[in-house]
């Protein structure tokens, strides 16, 4: 076997095999640029953690799913039964429907301390806007996803919450009736419904992988930002993603594991709904309808405003506002750490998804109305008028002048200055 | 019973907020209805198991009593053999019911004694046979009722237990009865449980608290027969997860200490 003659690469892999693969394919030379020698800030903290947290869990989810699609019938007569089926009769059937099941969950729990962190240390700005927006489509994907799974085991909560949300598009001027007969596939919620939901289902989560690529693509152009929110001024700043984040990941891993295992064996339809065990029944509505947690406080913002085409308009803005952020956030200094009003403010934004999301689990009436109007109001004075505002307004503290000057102090002063 | 479309309307009215008020009465009468004590069950906690001799006594109260109008739909008579009933014992519960089979070569349908492959019996042919025999109410599946309710298993306990004389001044219905526990008071099942209604195979006092115990201890398997090996597997995995957590630990500060941070 002749191995075409080429200037030998000092760090390709010995093996003859893979070298000869690796001179056709960059397999190996990707994983090592990419991945080994990565070159990561050196100040990474815990909230880094939760970027490979959300690719593991998207991972183990379309594993889960793929093995529960071989058993599930996605047939209005059959589906429920199906599901009975996988939880009774199919090996670890149960402990598959659970993982999958509390893993949407936890993929959103993840996905939202990523998107915090994200805000908090100004991850979005430049030159990281189209990452970020990346990350907001595979934010909109995660939620079309997880709003068909919900609707695959058709319960009362499936059926219900099918009809609500896909009604919601009957708001739009002129062509929404259409739509709405389009997401149906007939003139109410039904067979051909949870057909094409089964469908779309299974296709958007590879959807979602290919924009995770793309993500990752946008990540390793400039490299990860870090708490201090200053750029890597040379080698000195950074450290090799293996074995140092590696091993971290791997003890993140292991915590968020335990986590979701409690869920899993001890609590597994605590984030559940009681009236999913109930097969739907287009004839009877729930007493109260309401979607999982992770969308609850959409839910409340969508049912702040009178108007329902408005209450919509300002449900999706809510996310897709998002898009705007690296434009609205008029400040240059990325790390909330450097910026003192922007360090408590960035809290009350959290603050505010949570009682939106109370607000969207209790039913609308008394205080709670006006709770759920002024919290919608809040969140959207945070992004349009408190960010573009207080960029100019406030006084951010001085940077440091080097992540390793910050990390190691300034006793090392050679080694900061090596690198420029 | 409502159609349809005045569900959807009625959706969509909650969802503009406009249906406030009608949902703030529903909801306040729902809050009438009493939140159900906390019971102690077997089956509860990280080690939690049934208790083998309460759910073969609570299947002789679903079979004496609620299997007259509850079907229990996802249960096979194989699975009765998790109760700890032998196989012989299976095989001849299922043998006692008739089954209708085929079709055969003649291409007719036949009758034959129950196998414990088959489906326990349903007591009614269909829904409408069932809301006929029962003043129009539909008595619902038990295979994961106490699932399938807020509260679980202590509200069912407490539904079962929680039947009185209506207070003065609270108008009933006819052919319902009253009922602290369920959502607006008045309940088309007529009390399921009297005193020595069922004589336990094991001589247990045949009371109403005993037979809602074990009638709910039942049910709560029929929802989730797994339970016992999920809380086993869980154990084991959680145990696993903490050595592993303390192992990458340990070599995460390893590995760390090579470098200043």
């Amino acid at each position: 076997m002749a191995v075409p003659s080429h200037p030998a690469p000092s760090a390709g892999p010995r093996n003859r095999i893979l070298r000869w693969i690796d001179y056709r394919l960059p397999f190996w030379e990707v994983v090592q640029h990419d991945f080994m020698e990565y070159p990561a800030p050196r100040n990474l903290n815990y909230w880094w953690n939760f970027g490979s947290l959300a690719g593991i869990i998207l991972v183990i989810m379309i594993a889960t799913g793929v093995v529960l699609a071989m058993h599930y019938q996605p047939n209005a007569d059959l589906a429920f039964d199906s599901v009975e089926r996988i939880m009774r009769d199919v090996n670890y059937g149960w402990l598959l429907r659970y993982i999958h099941a509390n893993g949407a969950s936890m993929f959103f729990l993840i996905v939202y301390i990523h998107l915090f962190r994200g805000l908090y240390y100004g991850s979005y700005k430049y030159p990281r806007e189209l990452l970020w927006m990346l990350g907001v489509v595979i934010l909109l994907l995660m939620m079309a996803t997880a709003f068909m799974g919900y609707v695959l085991p058709w319960g009362q909560m499936s059926y219900w919450a099918a009809t609500v949300i896909t009604n919601l598009f009957s708001a739009i001027p002129v062509v929404g009736n259409d739509i709405v007969t389009l997401l149906w596939g007939g003139f109410t919620v039904g067979n051909p419904t949870l057909n094409r939901f089964f469908s779309l289902h299974y296709l958007l989560p590879f959807v979602i992988v290919a924009v995770v690529l793309l993500h990752l693509l946008a990540l390793h152009q400039h490299g990860s930002n870090n708490p201090l929110g200053i750029d890597k001024r040379g080698p000195q700043d950074a450290i090799t993603f293996h074995p140092y984040y590696t091993i971290k990941d791997m003890f993140g891993l292991c915590v968020f594991l335990l986590v979701f295992a409690i869920f899993v064996f001890y609590l597994p339809n605590q984030l559940g709904h009681p009236d999913n065990y109930i097969p739907a029944n287009p004839m009877v509505t729930p007493n109260h309808i309401v979607p999982e947690w992770y969308f609850l406080p959409y839910y409340a913002i969508l049912r702040s405003v009178p108007n329902k085409l408005l209450g919509v308009i300002l449900m999706f803005g809510a996310v897709l506002i998002l898009f705007l952020l690296p434009w609205l956030d008029t400040s240059r200094v990325r790390s909330a750490r450097y910026r003192p009003i922007y360090r408590l403010v960035s809290w009350l934004l959290p603050i505010d998804a949570v009682i939106l999301g109370y607000v969207g689990s209790q039913p609308p009436a008394g205080y709670i109305v006006t709770m759920g109007q002024l919290a919608t109001i809040y969140y959207f004075f945070h992004f349009l008028i408190l960010l573009p505002i207080l960029g100019k307004i406030e006084r951010p503290l001085p940077l440091p002048l080097s992540i390793a000057e910050a990390v190691l102090g300034p006793r090392r002063p050679a080694a900061a200055g090596e690198g420029e | 019973m409502r159609k349809p479309v005045l569900a959807l309307v009625a959706a969509l009215a909650l969802l503009l907020g406009s249906g406030g008020q009608v949902r703030a009465q529903e909801e306040a009468k729902q809050q009438e209805a009493k939140h159900p004590p906390h019971q102690k069950w077997s089956f509860e906690g990280v080690f939690g198991t049934y208790d083998r001799a309460a759910l073969q006594r609570g299947f002789q109260v679903y079979s004496g009593v609620c299997a007259a109008c509850h079907a229990v739909k996802h249960l096979y008579f194989r699975d009765l053999a998790e109760l700890g009933y032998s196989e012989e014992a299976v095989k001849g519960m299922a043998s006692q019911v008739q089954v209708t089979d085929g079709p055969n070569e003649q291409g007719e349908m036949f009758q034959r004694p129950g196998r414990p492959s088959d489906p326990m019996p349903r007591p009614f042919a269909n829904d409408q046979a069932a809301r006929a025999a029962n003043n129009g109410a539909l008595p619902p599946d038990l295979s994961l009722i106490t699932k399938a309710r807020e509260g679980g298993s202590d509200y069912i306990y407490a539904l079962l237990t929680g039947f009185k004389d209506a207070p003065q001044g609270f108008k009933i219905n006819p052919n319902m009865y009253y009922n602290e526990y369920f959502s607006g008071h008045q309940i088309a099942m007529p009390p399921p449980l009297n005193a020595d209604q069922v004589k336990y195979a094991d001589g247990a006092p045949s009371t109403v608290p005993q037979m809602a115990n074990d009638v709910v201890t039942f049910l709560s398997w029929a929802a989730e027969p797994n339970l016992e090996q999920r809380h086993r597997i869980g154990f084991k995995v959680i145990l696993f997860l903490l050595i592993a957590t303390g192992v990458f630990y340990a070599g995460k500060r390893k590995i760390w200490s090579r470098i200043e941070h």
